[in-house]
């Protein structure tokens, strides 16, 4: 493999580029002296860098893809999708009803006991490089095409969403004949149909996170894209078509929630894998009791980031920078608590201020712009619902000179003081651009307080000692600890949370283990 | 004097008997209801009467549980194993006394109980011989592309409730106890509810085997009354269903406890038919109850 087709690292991204690194450079204690960079102190201008959407061809409508088809769903009905940012109808988009998910299931049953549990591995991994290399040479259309139907920046989806997909795909194409060294035995067998839901923050990248294990492990997939960003997923049914893959091997019904609903209630799955809100996954797990079927729920959280006096603090700015408002906040894993060490906290907040200041908010489609559009309506609701709380129960919202575009869903990045923990914007999850800072005396204190939520994601850690940091991360009850980092994905390394953030891991050879019986 | 009779012949002596208690926190109460229920051996013989915990008995348990987690879940891996290797030891003591038990229970002959009592007792052994095993071969180093130091290990995920197996009140007690304490988690444990009495004399082995109290608490009862509420309590992170099966009167309850555990996205080991307690149980029941937990560190100078 050669060093272009992996995606780029983030210390090789250009300034503020994706792995989320949000509008700054990596982590390099450079953040605020740029401050400075003219002699008014003001952050210098820049003229307009549009990405050209050229390079996507919207279709009008959209059907569903069953069996190795484009085919009109059954059920007749289509939603519009929208670009969030003008709030422009981008194409329509079928609702798969009862027939429609009934069709794909039978499809990837009969593809699954007449090819694909069969094909030799080594033949099955072949078709997921395929996969891999075509989404590589398609990047740039379905970077342009995620952008124009979620909101987020070209830049995130261009250097990290699109060739991040790719890489899980050529990750997993690896395992499909070495599966006898996941640690399941020396004979593991596939689970069968799987029942996929994903969520639109990551629509094309959750996709894979699901898709891929599932297909190298021998399983058959039919998978629902979120309501509001089904198109990348549509996207990627030309890109199975391109690879040869065979006819029902995936299957991607979209729709609304009750297309959702159909889907992992289907008695024809054999597992169900869900990303998506706590709530949701909760019923989910209602559903399936009794049934037998395997679940692996991917769902919310409400990380913490410890920054201790010690820590580089620059450093850590960039990082809860990041951390919180990387993909505006749309993030299950998002660092959306910052416990910051009282001793530090008021400068480590005038920094962290001084950063926030930097961010580009703007048309996504510019590969200047930090922070785009939030994904719908619905979502902005919420978000400004719970920001109400907490100016409610008194606790101090600050946002940077912030000038919103008049049209489309936008929110200025939002720091709240003041925070105690039984505040909602501290204990909620916001899955948008605001942080919620606390403070503490001793690491004790930290560790409790991080840890003091249903939920169990995330972490972050920021400190120069390696004794503390490694005691720090050993107590923090999440599944993903970073330490002087944030945010930070890949293929091979497992993903998943404790407690209420759900149950089972995706990627690296734990991830595997869904897919496996 | 009083103890001879007038006529100077000693008389028989009047055996003591044991009250079989509840073992939470590392004390042996009563049920704070003041229940207890008769035990009937496999043919039919009064045993004794075991305690009958109620609602309150289950939650002070998984309160005991909660606050012994990080104390055994931060022993070392080597200090576990040896603790549950002094489990093993202290049961080959009283192999007399789980043989008798396990006989009038279910009415296996002695050889057969003396078998599964050893088994019972070499199951220990092998859990004794995982707890600082089992990280290197779940977890290990990610070969991430990007200059950082990535690490994933399995941890405990917390507080376990346990349906212990109705119909292998001491092999199959064993058989998921161990695995559910061997990783750091603790337990709350119900009993057999037809034949609790090897848990009780189990729970004495634990109480001198240098296990922290609240580690393992065996509770004995209904299955019926006591699960649901452990299946819907906030505080337990996971449920092993082995005793769901069969359980009279309680209808699917296996699908209802894990119906009720979802509301707190617990985890969930479903019970097996099938399963066979003599089999080498490998990971099996390790697995369940463990949590992934990986640490990203960037690499630099």
């Amino acid at each position: 493999m050669s060093s272009e087709d992996r995606p780029r690292a983030p210390e090789e991204q250009a300034a503020g580029a994706g792995g989320g690194e949000v509008g700054g450079e990596a982590a390099d204690g450079h953040g605020t002296s740029r401050k400075g960079s003219r002699l008014d102190g003001q952050p210098l201008e820049y003229a307009p860098a549009p990405e050209s959407r050229s390079v996507v061809r919207l279709r009008e409508a959209y059907d569903p893809f069953i069996d190795g088809e484009f085919a009109p769903a059954k059920s007749g009905e289509h939603l519009t999708t929208a670009n969030p940012a003008d709030e422009e109808p981008l194409a329509q988009v079928a609702v798969c009803g009862e027939a429609d998910v009934d069709r794909a299931v039978a499809a990837a049953r009969r593809a699954y006991d007449t090819v694909w549990r069969d094909l030799p591995g080594a033949e099955r991994g072949k078709y997921l490089f395929r996969i891999a290399r075509v989404l590589q040479e398609r990047a740039r259309e379905t970077a342009v095409l995620e952008t124009l139907d979620n909101g987020k920046p070209i830049k995130e989806t261009r250097d990290f969403d699109v060739p991040m997909a790719a890489a899980h795909f050529f990750y997993h194409a690896g395992w499909a004949d070495k599966l006898a060294y996941a640690g399941m035995g020396s004979d593991p067998r596939p689970v069968g149909v799987c029942a996929q839901v994903v969520p639109w923050n990551f629509p094309l990248l959750m996709l894979a996170w699901k898709i891929a294990p599932a297909l190298a492990a021998g399983n058959t997939a039919v998978l629902k894209p979120a309501e509001t960003t089904p198109l990348s997923a549509l996207l990627f049914a030309e890109v199975c078509q391109e690879a040869g893959l065979p006819p029902g091997v995936v299957n991607i019904v979209p729709g609304d929630g009750e297309t959702g609903r159909l889907l992992v209630s289907h008695p024809g799955a054999d597992k169900v894998a869900f990303t998506g809100s706590t709530e949701v996954g909760r019923g989910i797990a209602r559903t399936l009791a009794g049934t037998g079927k395997r679940l692996t729920l991917e769902l919310g959280g409400k990380g913490a980031n410890i920054v201790y006096d010690d820590a580089a603090l620059d450093q850590a700015v960039e990082g809860v920078v990041n951390g919180v408002f990387f993909n505006q906040g749309h993030v299950c894993c998002a660092g959306s608590r910052l416990l910051v060490q009282e001793s530090v906290a008021e400068e480590f907040l005038e920094r962290l201020r001084a950063r926030m200041a930097l961010l580009r908010l703007g048309d996504p489609l510019d590969k200047n712009t930090d922070i785009g559009a939030v994904n719908s309506a619905a979502q902005l609701e919420r978000i400004r619902a719970l920001a109400e709380t907490g100016r409610a129960e008194g606790a101090e919202a600050w946002s940077p000179p912030c000038p919103l575009p008049e049209r489309g869903h936008w929110f200025p990045p939002t720091v709240f003081t003041g925070v105690t923990q039984a505040h909602r914007v501290a204990r909620e999850e916001i899955f948008g651009p605001v942080l919620s800072v606390l403070t503490f005396r001793t690491p004790e204190e930290a560790v409790a307080k991080a840890n003091n939520t249903p939920y169990g994601l995330s972490a972050g850690v920021w400190t120069e000692k390696g004794s503390r940091m490694l005691w720090t991360a050993e107590r923090l009850r999440a599944g993903v600890v970073w330490s002087n980092t944030f945010n930070r994905f890949d293929p091979a390394s497992p993903f998943g949370g404790y407690k209420e953030s759900g149950y089972g891991r995706e990627g690296g050879r734990h991830g595997l283990e869904a897919y496996l019986v | 004097m009083s103890e001879h009779r007038h006529d100077g012949a000693a008389a028989p002596r009047v055996a003591v008997r044991k009250t079989h208690k509840l073992y939470i926190g590392g004390a042996f109460p009563r049920s704070e209801s003041g229940r207890s229920y008769p035990v009937a051996s496999a043919d039919g013989e009064h045993l004794a009467n075991a305690g009958m915990a109620s609602r309150k008995d289950a939650r002070d348990a998984v309160a005991a549980a909660r606050k012994a987690f990080p104390g055994w879940a931060g022993r070392t891996a080597y200090n576990r194993g040896q603790v549950l290797y002094r489990a093993a030891e202290m049961m080959e003591g009283r192999r007399a006394q789980f043989a008798a038990e396990l006989s009038a229970a279910t009415g296996a002959g002695r050889p057969e109980a003396e078998r599964e009592v050893s088994a019972a007792i070499d199951r220990w052994v092998y859990y004794a011989g995982w707890t600082d095993k089992a990280a290197q071969v779940l977890g290990g180093t990610n070969p991430v592309s990007g200059p950082y130091d990535n690490r994933s290990a399995p941890e405990p995920t917390g507080v376990v409730a346990v349906l212990a197996p109705q119909d292998a009140p001491l092999l199959g007690l064993v058989s998921v106890l161990a695995p559910v304490v061997a990783m750091g988690n603790t337990a709350v444990l119900v009993a057999s509810e037809r034949a609790p009495l090897p848990a009780v004399a189990l729970a004495e082995v634990l109480a001198t085997s240098d296990l922290p109290g609240g580690v393992a608490n065996i509770l004995t009862g209904r299955t019926a009354e006591l699960a649901p509420p452990l299946a819907a309590h906030a505080d337990v992170n996971a449920l092993d269903l082995a005793g769901a099966l069969d359980v009279a009167g309680a209808g699917d309850l296996a699908a209802d406890l894990e119906e009720a555990a979802a509301e707190t996205l617990k985890r969930v080991l479903r019970p097996d038919p099938a399963v066979e307690w003599e089999a080498d149980p490998g990971l099996g029941r390790i697995r369940p109850f463990l949590e992934t937990k990986t640490v990203w560190h960037p690499v630099g100078t």
